[in-house]
């Protein structure tokens, strides 16, 4: 017995290092489940102050693209506003208020961003005091930038869709066929589209948006352009290169997508069986 | 070690971790060069440093940069394994007539040979496991190989000039 404590006790810096190295590939697992434990993560307070304190600063040097882009949004949404606006003489049928506003936005700044990685995260400095929730989409002007992650009271990490693990449900526009867009891990600029099948005509150019069968993003919502089609290795599917719409090293305002009926989706697949991704 | 010493130690660790986690964490040079200065901390800590307490101020590092960088636990097993390694590696190299007590293994004190084959392939360790967990699930293979190389040399010409502007012969910072 005495050698065997006096063997563990020879050994102790190996054993320290075992039990070391088991903790930090718990945490690795853990986090990597898309939920992961809310204290481990940039959304942490102490952590989110000290981000927060650093983008203040930094902001600055970025004011002037973030300012020309809100321009270039509201010019956009000014436009379409006046396509909407009722001629004088036409009958107007309001809609019930009900079945219009399936989605309410909010907005937020983002304090911490990478995108070198292969699993990418970005941190908003808006949490569940604003009303922040688990699985809202995030997107900006430009388009899709993730999906929130985890959420503490006044900041929140959010999945980059420059994560090899996100697959967002999306379309080609021009003809409403529906695949995935998944990050292959190499080129922040670029993204495949998955799961499109052989027989469609696929075009250079062609814009890809977000589908909307997954109700976590509205209809529509810029992904990016197609510009490369090959045959997959994958007998059934096009191997699709799409260059994204957000340009993420220059990522400073996004706006957050909650759906109302993301509950009673989500309980109908389930009981249903179906379910999305 | 007297207090003092170990002061300017804690200081030195915290003005590493700060200058990690708010100002090299967005400098990645031409996206594959990214830049781990942070783990010079643990390479030059004092000689007699044993295993033990370099675990432990590894895995506290290590935890508080993968806080930061969002990689829970990546940092933390990359760095504990440099920290246990360290003190055997130190033993391998050790110069005729050993070490002197409180010698910080620095290129100052060291020359720039000993102090390359001491840090790179400890560098080297540190990426590999770095990149490696970071890339699994995918097939990017020789992105994390170019990222590995990339960054070990990036990290390394780092080190040298901050060693030369901020350390001084015989004692640290």
């Amino acid at each position: 017995m005495q050698r065997i404590l006096l063997f563990l006790y020879k050994i102790r810096a190996f054993l320290l290092f075992v039990l070391l190295e088991v903790i930090a590939i718990w945490m690795i697992t853990s986090h990597n489940s898309q939920q992961g434990a809310a204290f481990f993560n940039s959304s942490n307070q102490l952590i989110g102050s000290m981000l927060g304190a650093q983008n203040d600063v930094v902001e600055y040097f970025s004011l002037s693209s973030v300012n020309k882009s809100l321009v270039d949004k509201n010019a956009e949404l000014l436009a379409e506003l006046e396509k909407l606006r009722q001629p004088a003489d036409s009958v107007f049928i309001e809609l019930d208020s009900l079945l219009s506003s399936t989605f309410q936005f909010k907005g937020a700044k983002v304090i911490n961003n990478s995108l070198r990685l292969t699993q990418n995260h970005l941190t908003i400095n808006k949490g569940s005091n604003h009303g922040i929730k688990q699985g809202m989409g995030v997107f900006n002007e430009e388009g899709v930038v993730g999906r929130v992650k985890n959420v503490s009271k006044n900041y929140a990490s959010i999945i980059s869709l420059l994560h090899t693990e996100l697959l967002i449900s999306s379309k080609i526009k021009s003809n409403d066929v529906f695949g995935s867009t998944k990050w292959d891990g190499n080129n922040p600029k670029m993204a495949k589209l998955m799961y499109v099948p052989r027989h469609v005509v696929v075009e250079k150019g062609d814009k890809i948006v977000t589908s909307g069968y997954n109700a976590v993003f509205p209809e529509g919502i810029p992904i990016g352009t197609v510009v490369e089609i090959k045959p997959g290795p994958e007998t059934n599917y096009l191997d699709i290169t799409i260059e994204l719409a957000t340009d993420f090293s220059k990522i400073s305002y996004v706006y957050l997508v909650e759906n109302f009926q993301q509950q009673e989706l989500d309980s109908l697949y389930q009981s249903t069986g179906l379910k999305y991704e | 070690m007297s207090s003092s010493r170990i002061l300017t130690l804690v200081t030195g660790g915290i003005f590493y971790f700060l200058f990690q986690v708010l100002i090299l964490k967005n400098l990645v040079l031409f996206g594959i060069a990214f830049c781990f200065l942070y783990i010079f901390f643990i390479l030059l800590l004092p000689v007699q440093v044993k295993t033990i307490p370099t675990l432990l101020i590894s895995f506290i590092l290590g935890l508080g940069v993968d806080l930061f960088y969002d990689t829970m636990g990546i940092h933390t097993a990359a760095l504990v394994a440099v920290g246990f390694i360290r003190y055997r590696w130190l033993q391998v190299l050790v110069p005729t007539g050993g070490y002197d007590d409180d010698l910080m293994p620095s290129i100052l004190n060291m020359g720039f040979g000993w102090f390359l084959s001491y840090s790179l392939p400890l560098i080297l360790i540190h990426h590999s496991i770095f990149f490696y967990i970071e890339s699994l699930g995918t097939d990017l293979f020789m992105s994390s190989v170019q990222k590995i190389i990339g960054s070990a040399i990036f990290v390394f010409i780092m080190s040298i000039i901050v060693q030369l502007l901020l350390y001084r012969r015989r004692r640290g910072i």
